[in-house]
């Protein structure tokens, strides 16, 4: 379905052309939505090869959304909230924080290299803070390239 | 399903590196969707009628818009849809600017990002079902943290119009930091002279409560029924009974750091600040106090006529509801002795921060008002001797990324033009005063003239450069700095010199917001909703922001700001009922196996056992109380609660959709 456009530096725009990744971004809608708004803002260049999906909070986030996503294709996943403390709902990072924490663990048992998923915190106001945190956390998933088969 | 796109140009701040045009003709392709726009600015009045046109005309029952940040414009458009009949909860927005299009500045590149997050959106939409608001009862009284002016102003503005206002205060009496001032720039009149009527005010009005020397010590509920608990410190004075004769005072023998004097003076462990002090009242700092800390003396038990003093007092817990909150918590002084080692980190006495200058000018401080020599001051067989030549140096903690306060501090350079004109005023036109400073930032009504006043009149000798260094050498201050004018070394032995220290979040900001859930920067300054278009709310309904607790202001700003914000609680206010979101949890009781882990993990309380008719309990989300977080929606083990707006579907299909391209 995707046309084959080309950039300007010769590769496929398209999401799935050669040698692009697929990371997908969950993030809270109170600090870490807020604050990549707020690198749009100040026109802080990110990687491209990056979609970003809304939630209230990453406490709403259950570990399956994140293995669906790998299921259908993403060769990487950056969940992203208020830091902790900071929470728009008082905990709801905190209860993330551990069922995140548990599936970074689980992850490479599952065969998936720990740089395929990261769970990070940035504020509403960490514009520039965002801008590094995806676009390293690209750069590694670019790394290690596209997962093979992609599917789960 | 019917569902209509439109995708924005917004000027060329989206069409410069996506083509809305093509991206708004690709979307017709999706799954759904029978009605494809692209519009110049659709958050223009005539963007938002070709879309009620649209739901009319195609009879659409569903709507994309892809625009800016859905925190930009959600309510706009939601409003735009509700407005041609559609339900307002069957629309979804695409971030194809803040997210993609001022991010990306490769055109094809920004096009195909900018359709896949249309194709989430119509994904999410596909999802989505009507949802109707709840209507919650409002509480109309409105709490004030903090009782500087900016809080007096807003709770004035707000008992004038009827409210019961609570103004909590951490310190023993109201008046914040202006209480300390001695004149106000630009015009010089008496700073107290125009707070103290206002503090008074305050205390006198029958729907104003003071609490002072309270803390915030939890907040529950949300906007319209807020239920906070206040911690009212142990003062060891009944205040019912303490009528502010000062006697205690006078009499106490163990002397204590003077916090209101910005401890250029001692004062008592016993102690009221300042003469008008509201309420005047006496507390006893623990610290300092011979009986706390030596078993012995009870002076102020035996001099007290009204019979006040309770050694035995604790903290008292009171609960409280409110419909709104103000946050009016102020700042602190740059603690520039931590920082500043170049200029003697302190240990310097004549050199002093602009707060403590301001202490030594007011004719009701320290010093009667008489300009001195600190190194002077409080010495057996030493005279107090005035300054000669007094230096001026501005952007102390602020401008300076190297002691982390890149931000401009708004006030300090106002506040030395006008110490300086106060100076030569004190102590005598001959003195020689110097002003180092980087830019003048003179912007406010006659701010500049003020300047030039200090310049002209008053040849006070501004210079422009930092200084290095500043060190005692032979009962002077040496001032080794640049101008940077002159292209010179400039060296000057000052007899004393005054740091214009600028101004930092409060003590305890981050923590207040933490219990507040209201955001903070880096600095910690409380976050507006929006800089521009919501500067006095914060993103948690019903808690407002008044004064420099936002960032660095100005009194004359802090009191505009002050009454906007009163007028923004009272527009909240004047509604009898608050229409609550509909998007919060719903649980499928078919599917509940009674587990209680909803309500082990809600932070408010909103999931509660409901008896079914054959006896068995289920959960039930209550609808008022349930703020939509889903962290339930994630806890629950049989996945049967989900929630409105954000279901699990939704977010599923939106990763599909994206990936399976």
């Amino acid at each position: 379905m995707a046309q084959a456009t080309e950039t300007a530096t010769g590769t496929t725009a398209s999401w799935d052309g050669e040698g692009r990744v697929k990371v997908v971004g969950i993030l809270c809608n109170w600090c870490s939505y807020a604050g990549a708004d707020g690198a749009g803002t100040a026109r802080l260049r990110q990687p491209f090869d990056f979609r970003i999906v809304r939630v209230p909070c990453t406490g709403r986030i259950d570990p399956l959304h994140i293995l669906k996503a790998f299921e259908k294709g993403a060769d990487g996943v950056l969940v992203s909230g208020c830091h902790p403390g900071d929470c728009h709902y008082a905990e709801g990072n905190y209860y993330a924080r551990r069922k995140l924490e548990l599936l970074e663990r689980m992850l490479p048992q599952l065969g998936f290299e720990p740089e395929r998923f990261k769970y990070t915190w940035v504020s509403a106001s960490e514009a520039q803070r965002w801008q590094q945190v995806v676009t390293e956390f690209i750069k590694g998933v670019e790394k290690l390239g596209p997962r093979e088969g992609r599917a789960l | 399903m019917r569902i209509g796109v439109f995708v924005c140009h917004c000027g060329t701040n989206i069409a410069a590196t996506v083509d809305s045009e093509g991206i708004a003709a690709r979307a017709g392709e999706l799954k759904g969707v029978v009605h494809t726009e692209d519009i110049i600015y659709t958050c223009s009045e005539p963007g938002q009628h070709a879309i009620q046109q649209a739901i009319r005309e195609k009879n659409l029952d569903r709507v994309v818009v892809a625009a800016c940040s859905p925190h930009m414009h959600e309510v706009t458009f939601r409003r735009t849809v509700e407005g041609a009949g559609l339900n307002p909860y069957l629309f979804e927005m695409a971030n194809i600017r803040e997210h993609c299009s001022w991010i990306h500045p490769d055109k094809p590149e920004g096009s195909e990002k900018a359709y896949d997050l249309i194709k989430m959106a119509v994904a999410k939409v596909r999802d989505l079902e009507p949802l109707y608001a709840n209507e919650v009862e409002v509480n109309k009284d409105v709490l004030v943290i903090g009782g500087g002016v900016a809080g007096i102003q807003t709770a004035l503005d707000l008992a004038e119009a009827g409210l019961k206002v609570t103004v909590v205060e951490k310190e023993t009496t109201i008046g914040g930091t202006m209480a300390q001032l001695d004149k106000t720039f630009p015009t010089i009149d008496c700073s107290a002279c125009i707070l103290t009527p206002r503090m008074v005010d305050c205390s006198q009005h029958e729907n104003i409560e003071i609490m002072a020397y309270s803390e915030i010590d939890r907040v529950q509920g949300y906007v319209g029924n807020f239920t906070v608990d206040i911690r009212k410190k142990a003062s060891m004075v009944d205040w019912d009974k303490c009528i502010g004769c000062e006697l205690c005072q006078q009499k106490c023998p163990a002397k204590a750091p003077d916090a209101f004097n910005e401890g250029i003076a001692t004062t008592k462990a016993i102690y009221i600040p300042f003469p008008q002090a509201v309420p005047k009242k006496a507390a006893i700092q623990v610290d300092y106090c011979r009986w706390f800390q030596e078993g012995k003396c009870r002076v102020c038990e035996r001099v007290c006529p009204a019979d006040a003093i309770d050694y035995e007092q604790q903290d008292e817990f009171v609960q409280k509801e409110f419909g709104a909150i103000v946050v009016a918590t102020g700042q602190d002084v740059f603690p520039w002795e931590d920082y500043y080692h170049e200029y003697g980190s302190g240990r310097i006495p004549d050199v002093i921060s602009g707060l403590q200058y301001e202490r030594m000018l007011n004719a009701s401080g320290p010093t009667h008002g008489h300009v001195l020599r600190p190194s002077t001051m409080g010495q057996k067989d030493v005279e107090p001797e005035e300054p000669k030549t007094v230096v001026f140096i501005q952007c102390i903690g602020s401008r300076d990324e190297s002691v982390g306060r890149p931000y401009c501090s708004n006030v300090c350079c106002m506040y030395t033009a006008k110490q300086a004109i106060l100076t030569k005023d004190h102590v005598g036109m001959e003195t020689e005063v110097y002003v180092f400073y980087i830019d003048i930032r003179a912007f406010g009504k006659g701010y500049e003239e003020f300047v030039k006043r200090a310049q002209t009149e008053f040849a006070v000798k501004y210079v422009r450069g930092r200084v290095s260094k500043l060190y005692e050498e032979r009962g002077k201050v040496k001032v080794r700095g640049m101008d940077t004018l002159l292209g010179k070394q400039v060296e000057i032995d000052a007899d004393l010199v005054v740091l214009a220290s600028g101004i930092t979040a409060a003590d305890g900001a981050s923590e207040l917001a933490q219990r507040l859930n209201i955001s903070y920067d880096q600095y910690g300054f409380f976050k507006e909703s929006h800089p521009k278009l919501r500067p006095l709310e914060t993103n948690t309904a019903g808690i407002f922001l008044a004064g420099a607790c936002q960032a660095p202001k100005d009194i004359p700003t802090t009191v505009a700001q002050a009454s906007g914000t009163a007028a923004k609680v009272l527009g909240l206010l004047a509604k009898d009922k608050l229409k609550t979101s509909p998007m919060i949890a719903r649980v499928d009781q078919n599917r509940c196996v009674s587990c209680w882990k909803c309500i082990e993990v809600c932070p408010f309380s909103a999931p509660e056992k409901e008896e079914l008719r054959d006896g068995s309990y289920k959960s039930h989300i209550i609808e008022t109380v349930c703020q939509g977080c889903g962290i339930c929606v994630a806890t629950c083990p049989v996945n049967c609660i989900d929630l409105k707006g954000f279901g699990t579907q939704s977010v599923l299909d939106q990763i599909e959709e994206v990936l399976l391209t």
